[in-house]
C-alpha cells in the first residue's frame, strides 16, 4: 500500500507519529507520476524542484496539523488556477509561454498558508471549454479505468490524478459540471459548492457567474477538509459571500434520519443510460434504509438548461477571452501588419477550435440586434431553473439524481459534433445555473465496460454541510470509493 | 430555420477580433446556425413577465477602501510581455505612418 492510498487524516496521523516524512510523501507522488503519467498524461507541468524543497523545510519544522490544516499535503492544481511562478497555461497555446505568474490566486494563498504542497499543474479541456479533455491543446488524458476512454472534462486532469493515486488530491474548476462530471467519469469524489463560496481571484475567468473551483478527492471526509480551508470571502473577489465557513467535517455525522430527498424525474429520463439508473436507485435504497425519505418531483424546466446555458457562458467568455490580445503576456503572432492585425492573427493562432466557437457565438448573441432575443432570453430561462430549485427547497434538504447520463465514452467518438458533447451535461448545468452546492461520489460500475457511475447529491445554497453528510453517509455504507484501477486496461 | 449567413460570421469574427479564411466562415456558419436552431428551443417559454438573472445570490453593492497597497512592480508587469522598450508594452502601429 502507498501512502498516495492514506486519508488527510491518517497522513497525518503518520507525520505525527514519524512514521513518515513530507518528503517521502511528495517523493512517492513524483514516484507515481513518472510510472504512470505516460498512460494517463494528466500532468501539464510539474513543481518537483519546489515542491520537494518545502518537503524539506517542513520536515525540519515539524507538523502543526491545528495551525496549519494541509501540513504537507500533496495537491495536483488545474492549470486555470495562477500559481506564482509556475507556468499556468488553461491547456491553450495563447498561454504556453507564461511560464512565469505574477500571483498566487486566493485558493493558493490559502493552499499554502495551510502548508499543502503544489505537486504540478494538471490537464483540462482549453479554458475550460469541453467535456473530455480532448480539447487541451498540451495532451489528451485518459481514464485510469481503461485508457481508451476519456477522462471527462474540463477539470479532467484532476479527476485522472486523483483516480490513478498520482496525488490524493486536486483541484479543478466548475462552470457546467467540469468538476462533478469528471469524478464521475473516473470515480472519484468531485463537490462544486455554492456560487460565491470560494474566490475566483486568480481562477482565469470561463463565465464569471457560473464559474466555481472545487476539490476532487477519494473520499468525502478529505473533500470536506479541503474546503474547510479555501471557502470564504475575499476582498479580491466581491461576488465572493460574506457567510460564515462551517467545519464541514463536523457535517460527517453519518445520520441522515429524517432527511428528505427529492429525486426528479427530469433526471431519469430519456437518454439517461439504464444502468446509471440502476445505481442511482440503488444508492437511494441505501439512504432510505438509514433512515432517509424520498419523494419523486419535478424540476419542470431541466430540459432548457443546456440551451441557456450555451447562451449564458458563451456571452460571457467572448467578453473574459477579449484580454487575450498579445500584447501584455501570452504568444503574440509574428510578422503582422498592425496593431489590429496583430490582435486577430494573435488569437487566431492562439485560440483552439472548441474556444473559437464559444466566442463567435457569445460575440454573436451579444451583438446589437440579438441581445435581448438570445443573452437576455436565456438569463430570464435561468430564473425559471432557479426557481425550481427554491421551490423544492422549501420541502426538501438535498436533490440526488445522476451525475452524468452515461459512464465515460470513448476517446474521439463525440469530439466533432458540438451538439452531442454539450449534452453530457444536462444534469449539472441546472446547478450552475442556480448556483447551489452539488458533489459527485462513487456509486458503482457499469456491467459493459466496467467504468465507474456517479451519483449526484444537491444542496441549498451554502448548505455543503448536508451535501458532505448525505455523500459521506452513502460512501460509509457501501465500498465503491475503495476500488481502484488497475492502470493500463480494464479493471 | 435562424440561419447564420458567411457574412453574419465574418462581421461576428471581425468584432470577436478572429480573422477566418472562407472555409471557416462556412464551417462557422453551419455550426452557429446548428446551436442557435438548437436554443430556439427557449422561445417554447413565455417569459415575458420574468426578470432575467444577473446574480444568484442577493448581494449589492460590495465595496472595499479603495487604498494603494503593494503589488505588481512596473518591471514584474513587463516581465512576460512579447515585446516592449522603455518600460511600457510595445506594439505595432495603430495610425497610419
Amino acid at each position: 500500500m502507498s501512502v498516495l492510498d492514506l486519508s488527510i487524516k491518517e497522513l497525518q496521523e503518520k507525520l505525527n507519529n514519524k512514521d513518515i516524512t513530507v518528503t517521502e510523501i511528495v517523493q512517492a507522488a513524483y514516484d507515481r507520476i513518472k510510472e504512470t503519467d505516460d498512460d494517463i498524461q494528466a500532468f501539464v507541468t510539474l513543481n518537483e524542484e519546489e515542491a520537494l524543497s518545502q518537503a524539506k523545510a517542513l520536515d525540519e519544522k515539524g507538523i502543526d496539523e491545528n495551525q496549519f490544516p494541509l501540513f504537507g499535503m500533496p495537491i495536483g492544481i488545474k492549470d486555470n488556477i495562477v500559481t506564482k511562478g509556475l507556468r499556468t497555461t488553461c491547456s491553450s497555446q495563447i498561454l504556453s509561454n507564461l511560464d512565469d505568474p505574477l500571483y498566487d490566486a486566493t485558493v493558493m494563498q490559502k493552499l499554502n498558508s495551510a502548508k499543502a504542497l503544489n505537486i504540478g499543474k494538471l490537464n483540462m479541456d482549453e479554458f475550460a471549454m469541453g467535456s473530455s479533455t480532448e480539447n487541451s491543446s498540451m495532451k489528451v488524458t485518459r481514464n485510469p479505468w481503461n485508457t481508451d476512454f476519456v477522462p471527462g472534462g474540463s477539470s479532467g486532469g484532476s479527476a485522472a490524478a486523483v483516480a490513478a493515486g498520482q496525488v490524493p488530491f486536486a483541484l479543478g474548476s466548475d462552470t457546467g459540471g467540469s468538476v462533478r462530471q469528471p469524478a464521475s467519469y473516473c470515480g472519484v469524489v468531485g463537490m462544486k459548492p455554492t456560487y460565491g463560496r470560494i474566490s475566483r481571484f486568480g481562477l482565469v475567468a470561463f463565465a464569471s457567474s457560473l464559474d466555481q473551483i472545487g476539490p476532487l478527492t477519494r473520499t468525502v471526509e478529505d473533500n470536506a477538509r479541503i474546503l474547510e480551508v479555501i471557502a470564504g470571502q475575499d476582498e479580491m473577489d466581491s461576488t465572493s459571500a460574506n457567510v460564515d465557513v462551517p467545519k464541514y467535517r463536523d457535517a460527517l455525522t453519518g445520520d441522515v434520519k429524517g432527511l428528505k430527498i427529492a429525486v426528479p424525474k427530469e433526471y431519469f429520463g430519456e437518454g439517461v443510460d439504464e444502468e446509471v439508473q440502476t445505481s442511482v436507485r440503488q444508492a437511494l435504497k441505501v439512504l432510505e434504509e438509514q433512515g432517509a425519505e424520498w419523494d419523486e418531483v419535478s424540476l419542470p424546466h431541466s430540459k432548457y438548461a443546456v440551451a441557456a446555458y450555451y447562451m449564458i457562458a458563451s456571452s460571457e467568455a467572448s467578453a473574459n477571452l477579449a484580454r487575450f490580445d498579445g500584447v501584455r503576456y501570452g504568444k503574440r503572432a509574428e510578422n503582422t501588419e498592425d496593431m489590429m492585425d496583430m490582435f486577430k492573427k494573435s488569437r487566431s493562432e492562439g485560440f483552439g477550435e472548441e474556444v473559437k466557437r464559444r466566442i463567435m457565438l457569445g460575440t454573436f448573441a451579444l451583438s446589437s440586434g440579438y441581445y435581448d432575443a438570445y443573452y437576455k432570453k436565456a438569463q430570464q430561462v435561468r430564473t425559471l431553473i432557479k426557481q425550481d430549485f427554491d421551490q423544492i427547497f422549501e420541502e426538501y434538504d438535498v436533490v440526488l439524481g445522476p451525475t452524468a447520463p452515461t459512464t465515460a465514452f470513448k476517446i474521439g467518438d463525440q469530439i466533432d459534433d458540438p451538439l452531442t458533447m454539450y449534452a453530457n451535461d444536462i444534469m449539472t448545468i441546472p446547478v450552475n445555473l442556480a448556483g447551489v452546492p452539488g458533489i459527485s461520489v462513487p456509486c458503482g460500475f457499469h456491467s459493459e465496460n466496467n467504468l465507474p457511475i456517479g451519483l449526484q447529491i444537491i444542496g441549498k445554497h451554502f448548505d455543503e454541510s448536508t451535501v458532505y453528510r448525505v455523500a459521506h453517509a452513502y460512501e460509509q455504507a457501501t465500498d465503491h470509493h475503495k476500488q481502484k484501477p488497475q492502470l493500463g486496461g480494464a479493471k | 430555420m435562424s440561419k447564420i449567413s458567411k457574412d453574419q460570421v465574418k462581421h461576428v469574427a471581425n468584432l470577436a477580433r478572429l480573422s477566418i479564411t472562407e472555409q471557416e466562415a462556412e464551417k462557422y456558419s453551419e455550426q452557429l446556425s446548428a446551436i442557435i436552431d438548437f436554443s430556439e428551443l427557449l422561445n417554447e417559454l413565455d417569459t415575458s413577465n420574468v426578470e432575467p438573472t444577473t446574480h444568484v445570490l442577493e448581494m449589492k453593492n460590495i465595496v472595499r477602501k479603495d487604498e494603494p497597497k503593494e503589488w505588481i512592480s512596473k518591471e514584474d508587469a513587463l516581465k512576460n510581455a512579447p515585446d516592449q522598450k522603455d518600460g511600457q508594452f510595445r506594439v505595432p502601429s495603430i495610425l497610419d505612418s
